[in-house]
């Protein structure tokens, strides 16, 4: 089967409708662990397996969000879809705008299916690869060690506009800083550039990392997390500015959280991962009010709300236990050991991802017929 | 009597570049079987607090003025070494923030729960406190036979269970939880929820719980002091503080809670904490206030009493 078959083929098996912006088809990522001597010995070879075969497509201007507990893979696939670590296996497709597309195909690449280019192979190629970076951009976590301190924050912008050549000259540069820095709102500009991380706020040095993130002008954007290092009085805000971002520049955001409340605030869709698998993914509102698999309903069930009556109930929580290690995983159903509905089926076989309701998919032995 | 008075409460720092304000006259009260919650963003001087209620405080940081009494005595005035041996643990003990850390990591966890008991009561054996670390284990929900575990062969929310294990060990009046649950799993966050209360409910134990998340705080608190810039801005019931908020802060900061349920709305409170080296003459919240009046950059609010067990630090409320 050649690779355009195999995209095809994989295209119609998975929920993915093939007309979207990025597309992860059965995407892997493990991660070698270190062995002891007598697993040497033995030839005995351990991974974490931290994305383990997950398809989505992700929208011209949409929202989508991942949502997880710590260690089920929601950083590696963010960070695997730009490129910072390659994939162990599947395929990323992405789309890029035509002037870009155009130089990619300078570089001798083809587009593998319709107007979709195969990311897997570009990552591997320098030039290509750079180019990319005015297509997707991320916004890290921490806003505290994703800034050089050594640099002013005219420098941090200037960095990737040299390194791209797209402003030539100093006053060009200078323009386009000024540009940034107003867009997320820090004015004067001229008051920050100057300016040293330490020299400000939380918020406002996650304010110049999406400055960065947004300076090359790129299209898709993976937000890893970018508020749950801020206060809360202050998170909406930086929430707030990125929807306006969103809105004025046609961006297309892949958002990566634990906490589901955000991701209702900012998000279209939402698809939640347990032990590197997506169990659920639908619209955010159905995901939150009508969850389907039953590790959903236990996240949502175990949220707290700023209820005072709250104190006099002891939380109903469906779920035993925590998240096994990425190493062991279970066999069949991932969630199996900690699910109450668990039934033979599920330490056996793997469920699949199936469309339960229009658009609204689960990965559960429940609700297949 | 309050189990615990805390009385114009001042604790500075002496850093290099000058003296932060971390605790700046706060009064407030723990009556026995209450909880408190004590909820404030980072920098507002919540852990420090929570710190000097043990007189742990860490260099440079200094207790400098006020008064805390617990069931009378002075704590602030009594020896170093009475506090270590009658005090510290034995009537107030605390959960610390982030298990991972505080847990030896070359040490079984039944040696470090029988190392508090042993310290502070005499006749007592190391077998018969490891029998009692393997009981304070399975109030918790961890099998006793785990006493011989290291902390390395436990999982994350197993920590912070033994960690809380720790915390009651002398069987203290009063126990001080300084963030509990963060770095935690939601999902464990709730267990570990679920057992402080049962705890609360069963032995009838005092708290204070400390934390930024006013959503965590409901969950467990029958009193609730909200901290700005080293100040209790103001203090009342669980349901005086959520569902009839006073200081604009407050409000703000309920606001601006992100909920799973109800209307979606994305609000949030303009500006940022004052540097507590120097902070704004006044009230610390007018450079954020809507509300703000020229009285309020000039003069610092009392607190008032707006109604029975509710106060407020703010202008808008004080009698002129």
């Amino acid at each position: 089967m050649s690779l355009r078959e195999e995209i095809e083929k994989l295209i119609k098996e998975q929920p993915v409708k093939g007309d979207e912006l990025l597309i992860a088809l059965n995407l892997k990522k493990y991660f070698p662990v270190r062995r002891g001597l007598s697993d040497i010995l033995k030839g005995r070879r351990l991974y974490v397996r931290a994305v383990d075969g997950i398809s989505f497509g992700i929208k011209d201007g949409e929202v989508f969000c991942l949502v997880g507990e710590s260690g089920c893979g929601k950083t590696t696939t963010g960070r695997t879809i730009i490129g910072l670590t390659p994939p162990t296996a599947g395929y990323l497709l992405y789309r890029p705008r035509p002037e870009i597309a155009k130089q990619f195909r300078d570089l001798g690449f083809e587009p593998v299916y319709k107007d979709y280019f195969l990311l897997n192979d570009l990552f591997r190629n320098k030039k290509a690869n750079k180019l990319l970076r005015r297509e997707l951009q991320i916004i890290f976590q921490d806003p505290y060690g994703s800034l050089n301190p050594r640099f002013t924050i005219y420098s941090t912008l200037e960095e990737p506009l040299v390194v791209h050549g797209i402003a030539r000259t100093y006053e060009e540069r200078f323009r386009y800083i000024s540009k940034a820095l107003e867009d997320v709102k820090l004015t004067p500009p001229e008051e920050f550039m100057k300016r040293y991380p330490h020299q400000l706020s939380g918020g406002q040095r996650q304010r110049v990392v999406i400055a960065r993130a947004l300076i090359l002008d790129p299209r898709f954007i993976v937000a890893d997390e970018p508020v749950s290092m801020l206060d809360v009085s202050i998170r909406a805000e930086i929430l707030q500015l990125m929807l306006e971002l969103k809105a004025r520049r046609n961006l297309t955001y892949l958002f990566i959280t634990h906490d589901l409340a955000i991701a209702r605030l900012i998000c279209n869709r939402i698809a939640v991962m347990y032990l590197g698998k997506i169990v659920e993914m639908g619209p955010a509102d159905e995901i939150i009010e009508k969850p389907i698999h039953p590790y959903t309903k236990a996240l949502v069930a175990a949220i707290p709300e700023p209820d005072p009556s709250n104190r006099f109930k002891i939380r109903d929580l469906p779920i035993r236990g925590e998240v096994p290690s990425a190493i062991n995983i279970p066999p069949g159903c991932r969630f199996h050991p900690r699910c109450p509905h668990a039934f033979d089926k599920c330490s056996k076989e793997e469920p699949p991802l199936i469309e339960v309701e229009p658009g609204h998919y689960a990965a559960c032995w429940l609700y297949h017929k | 009597m309050p189990l615990l008075e805390v009385k114009d409460l001042r604790v500075y720092y002496y850093t290099l570049k000058g003296v932060v304000k971390a605790v700046d006259k706060v009064s407030f009260s723990v009556e026995k079987g209450e909880t408190l919650g004590l909820a404030g963003e980072s920098g507002c001087g919540k852990s420090t607090l929570g710190f000097s209620l043990l007189r742990l405080v860490p260099p440079p940081g200094r207790i400098v003025g006020g008064k805390i009494l617990f069931e009378g005595m002075d704590v602030t005035a009594m020896p170093e070494d009475k506090l270590r041996r009658e005090y510290r643990w034995k009537r107030v003990s605390m959960i610390f923030q982030g298990a991972m850390n505080a847990l030896n990591p070359v040490k079984t966890i039944g040696d470090q729960i029988a190392e508090a008991i042993l310290a502070h009561e005499e006749n007592v054996t190391k077998r018969e406190a490891l029998e009692r670390a393997a009981e304070l284990l399975k109030m918790v929900g961890i099998e006793p036979r785990r006493i011989r575990s290291y902390p390395h062969e436990l999982s994350g929310g197993m920590k912070q269970r033994v960690v809380i294990a720790m915390a009651l060990a002398l069987n203290p009046p009063l126990v001080i939880a300084d963030e509990p649950t963060t770095a935690l799993d939601v999902v464990v966050q709730a267990q570990i929820m679920n057992l402080l209360k049962r705890l609360k409910k069963e032995y009838g134990m005092s708290m204070i719980l400390i934390s930024h998340d006013l959503a965590l705080i409901a969950e467990i608190a029958d009193k609730v002091a909200i901290m700005y810039a080293g100040k209790i801005v103001e203090i009342g019931t669980a349901e005086q503080i959520y569902n009839n908020p006073k200081h604009p802060y407050t409000q703000g900061l309920i606001r601006s809670v992100p909920r799973l349920r109800g209307a979606k709305r994305l609000e949030w409170i303009p500006g940022q904490p004052p540097d507590l080296r120097n902070p704004p003459p006044g009230c610390r919240f007018a450079p954020r206030c809507p509300y703000a009046m020229d009285r309020c950059r000039r003069e610092e609010p009392p607190m008032v009493e707006v109604e029975p067990g509710h106060w407020v630090a703010c202008w808008l409320y004080a009698k002129r």
